[in-house]
């Protein structure tokens, strides 16, 4: 902060001093890409915490994750410049891209295999025991159906 | 302007830090097995992002590398639970897996 001050007075004791206009541009299309995508992986984290059901949680995390990693990593490859560091950020930036929705696809895929029931309907508020995560008890009717489903 | 770039980036490495606090928290009280999966492969993907960041912030273009590895293994360790908690092993071959199904693995 004391650096910025420093830096301001001594720009308005500079009189002929003129910005360049460039880097200002870039930067400042760097700073916005960053928090954009800091947006949007805030926003996934608050839902992975927040939303009732493992699969609106899955949601949740797998769209921002992906466009917000993208983001960020963008805002460093433009503030960064054509260099060797933004080739490995652009590396890791596909790396993010291939692997982020496959894996969310893998869990969700798991998670249905293994008979875990999306929770359908409108919205409830959720009972105390949702909410200690004692899924056992209230899930007394899904169980005649995993049971007639595993013996078949 | 590389010191307000400094600062901008050390702001999104902290708030990539409360992010990955918070994602904790759904890795500590998930109820399912997925939903802790879940969280670990969120939380690795912010670590990878952080780590980005945060080598900037430091001025060492080391962390980049460790980032790649970082995003490849978690990918691979994402993957590896998820077979291993559906087999119960990690030694089933891919071709056999489209036939053996989980209740046939587990009798």
């Amino acid at each position: 902060m004391t650096y910025m001050l420093i830096l301001a007075a001594e720009t308005v004791q500079a009189a002929n001093y003129v910005p360049e206009i460039l880097p200002l541009l870039r930067n400042g299309l760097a700073v916005a890409s960053m928090v954009i995508g800091l947006f949007f992986v805030l926003g996934g984290t608050l839902g992975v915490l927040r939303l009732p059901d493992f699969f609106t949680r899955l949601h949740a995390a797998g769209m921002t994750d992906t466009l917000g990693a993208e983001l960020i990593l963008l805002g460093l490859i433009i503030q960064e410049g054509f260099t060797q560091l933004s080739l490995k950020f652009l590396f890791v930036s596909i790396f993010l891209l291939l692997t982020s929705p496959t894996a969310t696809h893998a869990v969700a895929n798991a998670a249905y295999q293994a008979g875990l029931k999306p929770l359908l309907g409108k919205y409830k508020i959720p009972t105390a025991a949702e909410i200690s995560g004692d899924y056992t008890k209230q899930d007394d009717h899904h169980a005649d159906d995993h049971s007639s489903e595993d013996h078949h | 302007m590389e010191y307000f770039m400094s600062y901008a980036n050390l702001g999104v490495a902290l708030f990539l830090l409360i992010s990955m606090a918070m994602m904790l928290g759904r890795l500590l009280l998930g109820p399912t097995l997925y939903d802790r999966l879940l969280a670990v492969n969120s939380f690795g993907t912010k670590t990878v992002l952080f780590l980005c960041v945060f080598c900037l912030v430091i001025d060492r273009p080391d962390g980049v590398d460790i980032a790649l590895l970082y995003a490849l293994m978690n990918f691979i360790a994402t993957i590896a639970v998820l077979k291993f908690f559906r087999y119960r092993a990690l030694d089933v071959s891919l071709l056999e897996s489209h036939i053996t199904d989980r209740d046939g693995a587990a009798e």
